[in-house]
């Protein structure tokens, strides 16, 4: 079966400039896809594209195996858009969570009656008759939200719904859109510059950087195997060392770093120098006194703290083991370690945690 | 000082006698810049709404003419109009000139602009994003250009006053077009200056007042719609 929605070659060019090129990007029916990247990438652009209400310089859009022309009206009306901002116009919160209705000519009766079904699904239906221009920003974003789902679109597309939000609306609202769509298995395209939401909703990760797509795949691929640095740092790869690798045996390579051998799964492209990535919470840091545990882990590096920096409920600790080392712990570890900089301590990684990249 | 009071206290006479010509003249006022005003809303709103989202080569030029247009002096458009409606002009054979209709045509000249530049400007100032949301929506271009029109409307609903402001209060264009005929073509402001000009200033007086009533009035009530619809 073709692609809900399919980009091919696409290049977006603004004053001259190209501010979006995607090679190839595609989103199966059903399928929940996040488009991460940090501001300014060019996700927007990208969503606009994909809302086609954006027609790009050159290469393709398919939908459902169809090319989009010059005449999207048809098209546009069988998927629902919904920005950052809410958006609301002029009258009460049902008259806007029953709009897109409203556009395709649906019969007033029933638009209400499906408008406020998704009122209720995102909690606001008590609101119902109450001024669209006298709403909370989580209230409006809400309402937005049932907008975009009470036209029941082929493909819903969401541009940062959350980033006007305060943390603990977010998280509820977070909660709520996840139910929905996996109540309706709406095939959706979410953009956000925040992992964590990318995680919770997506089944599929894309990654734009500078206004390239950079890697498209599963979380576990993108966020466990990043394509280059870049997309590893902003996936949340805190330690990216150049390495050589010394010896490959049984599908293991040990690789030389600062000074320390390593052991990783060995990587497809066999060059000799590699950049090693680890992720912070891979790393699993005790006390060097302590008897060495029974552990499976295939690397032990020795090493001093010289850096602890509370996050939340998490520190950040960075241990110099010939390399800088980044791992993240618990406040209570921390506290019950004696976690400070000038400590000895002994950081264990497995080999299947760390990802190789090809060296430059 | 008992030229303005002897005036006064006529002009107050004549009102409440309620003096058919004066109040014939007044409803035609109403009538011709009511008109006028309605047509150039029509026109202006769809040319304001395409300098505001259409992108082409000259659209700076378009909307300096435009601004330019806002102060139009009257008396070029009536001589703009009256040449164009000449019986040996290029409109000539519509027999129009020395008509209402040649008033209402040089009044909607003199207003399109105002309604034209306040509307591009009132459109240009809603999010550029809200227009996004509405196609991302489904919407139609003109569904779209609906619903931002409501979103503007309060500053449009400024646009329809100061139009009918500028249309009831020009003088030159009605009285080069319309030639001031008693009973056909006199409204209140050719007929203040016809009063004057014999040195009848009671009756000038009383045309005054009715006009000054009669734009407060029609403000009054599109001043009530702009703050219901906020």
């Amino acid at each position: 079966m073709a692609p809900k929605l399919a980009l091919r070659g696409v290049v977006v060019q603004r004053g001259g400039r190209d501010v979006l090129t995607v090679d190839a990007l595609s989103v199966d029916g059903g399928e929940v896809l996040a488009v991460i990247g940090p501001n300014g990438a060019g996700k927007s652009t990208l969503l606009q594209v994909a809302a086609l209400l954006l027609r790009p310089q050159r290469g393709e859009v398919r939908f459902d195996g169809a090319a989009v022309g010059a005449d999207t009206l048809g098209l546009r009306r069988r998927l629902a858009l919904a920005m950052q901002a809410p958006h609301l116009v002029q009258g009460s919160v049902l008259d806007n969570a029953a709009l897109g209705l409203a556009l395709r000519g649906v019969p007033a009766r029933q638009r209400r009656e499906r408008a406020r079904a998704w009122l209720r699904r995102f909690g606001v239906e008590a609101l119902a008759a109450r001024a669209a221009n006298r709403l909370s920003g989580g209230e409006a974003q809400r309402v937005s939200l049932a907008r975009a789902f009470a036209v029941e679109p082929e493909l819903l597309l969401l541009d940062e719904p959350f980033s006007g939000l305060d943390e603990a609306t977010r998280g509820q609202l977070l909660d709520d859109l996840a139910g929905a769509l996996q109540e309706t298995g709406v095939t959706t395209v979410f953009v956000t510059h925040d992992r964590a939401e990318a995680l919770r909703l997506a089944d599929r990760v894309a990654v734009l950087i500078g206004g390239r797509l950079r890697q498209a795949g599963s979380a576990a691929a993108v966020f466990g195997a990043p394509v280059d640095e870049e997309v590893a740092a902003f996936v949340g790869v805190e330690t990216i060392v150049a390495g050589r690798v010394v010896e490959v045996r049984d599908g293991l390579a040990t690789i030389a770093v600062g000074g320390q051998r390593l052991t990783a799964l060995a990587p497809p492209h066999a060059g000799e120098n590699v950049r090693v990535c680890i992720r912070p919470e891979d790393v699993v840091i005790q006390l060097p006194k302590a008897e060495a545990p029974a552990s499976s882990a295939r690397n032990l590096l020795l090493g001093t703290v010289t850096e602890v920096r509370p996050r939340g409920p998490e520190a950040r600790v960075v241990i110099d083991c010939g390399f800088a080392l980044v791992a993240t712990v618990t406040r209570l570890s921390v506290e019950e370690m004696g976690l400070a900089p000038g400590a000895r301590v002994a950081a264990s990684i497995k080999a299947t945690a760390l990802h190789l990249l090809p060296g430059h | 000082m008992g030229l303005i009071w002897d005036g006064l206290r006529e002009a107050v006479e004549l009102l409440s006698r309620g003096d058919r010509a004066l109040y014939s003249t007044a409803a035609r006022s109403l009538y011709v810049s009511g008109v006028a005003t309605l047509v150039s809303l029509a026109l202006g709103v769809l040319a304001g709404a395409f300098l505001a989202f259409q992108r082409f080569r000259g659209r700076a030029l378009a909307l300096a003419f435009v601004n330019t247009g806002m102060g139009l002096p009257p008396v070029v458009v009536g001589l703009v109009v009256a040449i164009m409606l000449w019986r040996s002009g290029p409109l000539g054979d519509l027999h129009l000139i020395y008509t209402v209709w040649a008033m209402v045509l040089a009044q909607a000249v003199l207003t399109f602009p105002i309604v034209t530049g306040f509307t591009a400007a009132a459109l240009a100032a809603q999010p550029p994003e809200l227009r996004l949301q509405l196609l991302g929506l489904g919407a139609s271009r003109w569904q779209a250009l609906w619903l931002l029109l409501k979103e503007a409307r309060l500053p449009l609903l400024a646009a329809v006053m100061a139009a009918f402001g500028a249309a009831v209060s020009e003088v030159g264009a009605s009285m080069m077009v319309g030639g001031n005929i008693a009973g056909e073509t006199r409204v209140l402001t050719t007929a203040v200056v016809l009063e004057t000009s014999r040195g009848e200033f009671a009756p000038a007086i009383a045309l005054s007042i009715i006009l000054l009533l009669l734009v407060f009035a029609v403000n009054l009530v599109l001043t009530g719609v702009q703050l219901r619809g906020r």
